[in-house]
């Protein structure tokens, strides 16, 4: 199959990749973009090790065909903490304080959703947390930390203390 | 790693252009909405479509509308988050729906995936949602017979291993917004190359793990979902699934009612997904036009469970699946009636030690 072209943002830039019709937006990112940040854990939409913001809204990037993005804005965990003070998001930070993290494999997927979450809801109770990253599975910890480590960033950015940087 | 093998992609801008490209696609073509539900199953190699028409950038399919009547259109490329906060279905009579398209998957599955897509979602089974691998050491299924299995209804050859003697195939109806908007009485829009049909959503379906989707032909793209203006009704869905947080029915319950004067059924539409390979409809002559007592919701409960026919091709038990058919039953009716939910709880309790 001959390949194609697709234009999107990603992290702010325009790019424009050529890849095949049948490759993931996962596979753009990682093996034409070089942002192995993301990861591929199932491949079939269960563990969330590949989510991303598309136009805003976390998704599982091992679902998304490349050619499905033209036009569309996409930011990975490499572009996450952009705007943000060090150049980390408040829920980077959280994990790194709370020592949320063990392998580290679906970090990056859960700290995605755990954004997008917290921008959604600010003010999420426990369970609502849980809900809103129950497509980010976690082999190691147990999740006490993760989600610990997201409500800190949650009640860091409700209170203001952390802002974007204008 | 699964990869998605190879294919022709095509995107077109508008419903006109997806069907002709559909139509000319023929036999190989499929379409592509969220991708939540093809693109796994093609890198498991349980469908193979040569031509993938991608309908993201086809804008006409997310228009959404209240008409003059009060009927309520959705377009079939919502995502199933934007159709559960939609302020145009926020109404309790049509909480069915928005219940059950936030309780598909994940969040982010509800983002992607899209109300057209889980209406037309595959029918799923224990011996069928496996790797390409896995189905081989089988000898592969009836629905998909490898060695690259395309789930196309032509195919007739290969077993059932849910019921090897059966001439058809049992895989299970597992979309959750099917039921929900059979029991509001909805309809939807399909769109060939040669024109444009509306039929209700339960025509769409046929009890036939592969065959399921017999209601809309090949070439017809689902563009609409109409729900009518349900002035008095309230509607409820139950869910049956082992995760709480993320799993695929295998049960629901789908009820909307409509109470008169004196707690009087004027109106009540009961469906049971997940236990065939279509959504069945239950009748509901005896509650109409009596009050909704106990005993009626029991002897209701009782008769709704008859058609229920589950098979040991999902998760849970198989009799044990049948049993909760009826709590479900009673529990949506409960709900319905404004029964306060801690005795809802109580009365699912009596089912729920089963699980252990």
């Amino acid at each position: 199959m001959s390949e194609i072209d697709v234009g999107l943002e990603v992290n702010g830039e325009q790019v424009r990749a050529r890849c095949q019709p049948h490759d993931t937006l996962l596979a753009l990112l990682r093996y034409r973009l070089g942002l192995t940040g993301t990861k591929e854990g199932c491949g079939e939409g269960e563990c969330g090790a590949c989510t991303v913001f598309m136009d805003g809204e976390a998704v599982d990037s091992c679902l998304v065909l490349a050619a499905q993005c033209e036009g569309r804005q996409v930011t990975t965990i490499e572009g996450l903490g952009r705007g943000w003070p060090d150049g980390l998001h408040p829920v980077q930070k959280a994990f790194m304080e709370t020592g949320a993290v063990q392998c580290g494999f679906c970090i990056p997927g859960i700290i995605m959703s755990a954004a997008d979450a917290i921008t959604r809801r600010s003010d999420a109770a426990r369970e609502e947390v849980r809900r809103l990253v129950a497509g980010n599975l976690c082999r190691c910890t147990g999740y006490t930390k993760i989600f610990d480590a997201i409500e800190l960033a949650r009640d860091r950015v409700a209170r203001g203390e952390v802002r974007p940087e204008a | 790693m699964m990869r998605v093998p190879p294919f022709k992609y095509v995107a077109p801008k508008t419903i006109a252009e997806a069907a002709r490209a559909l139509r000319d696609a023929g036999p190989e073509g499929m379409l592509l909405a969220g991708g939540t539900d093809l693109l796994p199953n093609m890198k498991r190699r349980q469908q193979t479509p040569k031509v993938v028409i991608g309908l993201s950038a086809v804008k006409d399919l997310r228009a959404s509308l209240r008409g003059a009547d009060g009927a309520v259109t959705l377009g079939a490329g919502l995502s199933l988050t934007d159709t559960a906060r939609s302020p145009l279905v926020a109404d309790a009579a049509y909480r069915a729906l928005t219940t059950a398209a936030s309780k598909v998957a994940t969040p982010h599955i509800q983002a992607m995936g899209t109300l057209g897509g889980n209406l037309c979602l595959d029918t799923r089974c224990n011996y069928y949602d496996q790797n390409h691998e896995w189905r081989q050491a089988i000898d592969f299924c009836k629905k998909a017979p490898g060695p690259h299995g395309t789930a196309q209804r032509e195919v007739t050859h290969g077993t059932c291993w849910v019921a090897p003697g059966s001439p058809r195939c049992w895989a299970v109806s597992s979309t959750d917004t099917a039921p929900a908007l059979v029991a509001l009485g909805a309809e939807v829009t399909l769109v060939s190359a040669d024109g444009e049909r509306r039929v209700p959503v339960l025509s769409l379906y046929k009890n036939d793990g592969m065959d399921y989707l017999a209601g809309k032909r090949r070439d017809e793209v689902l563009t609409a979902v109409h729900v009518p203006a349900l002035v008095g009704w309230r509607s409820t869905y139950w869910k049956l699934r082992r995760r709480g947080s993320f799993d695929f029915p295998v049960l629901s319950v789908a009820a909307a009612l409509r109470l008169g004067p004196g707690g009087v059924v004027e109106g009540a539409r009961v469906t049971l997904g997940s236990v065939a390979s279509c959504p069945l409809e239950v009748t509901t002559d005896a509650l109409v036009g009596r009050p909704l007592t106990d005993e009626a919701i029991a002897a209701f409960a009782d008769h709704a469970a008859k058609p229920a026919r589950p098979l040991d091709n999902t998760d849970y038990h198989l009799s044990w699946r049948k049993r909760v058919v009826r709590e479900y039953v009673v529990g949506a009716l409960r709900e319905l009636r404004g029964d306060p939910p801690g005795l809802l709880a109580r009365s699912a309790a009596r089912v729920l030690p089963v699980l252990a």
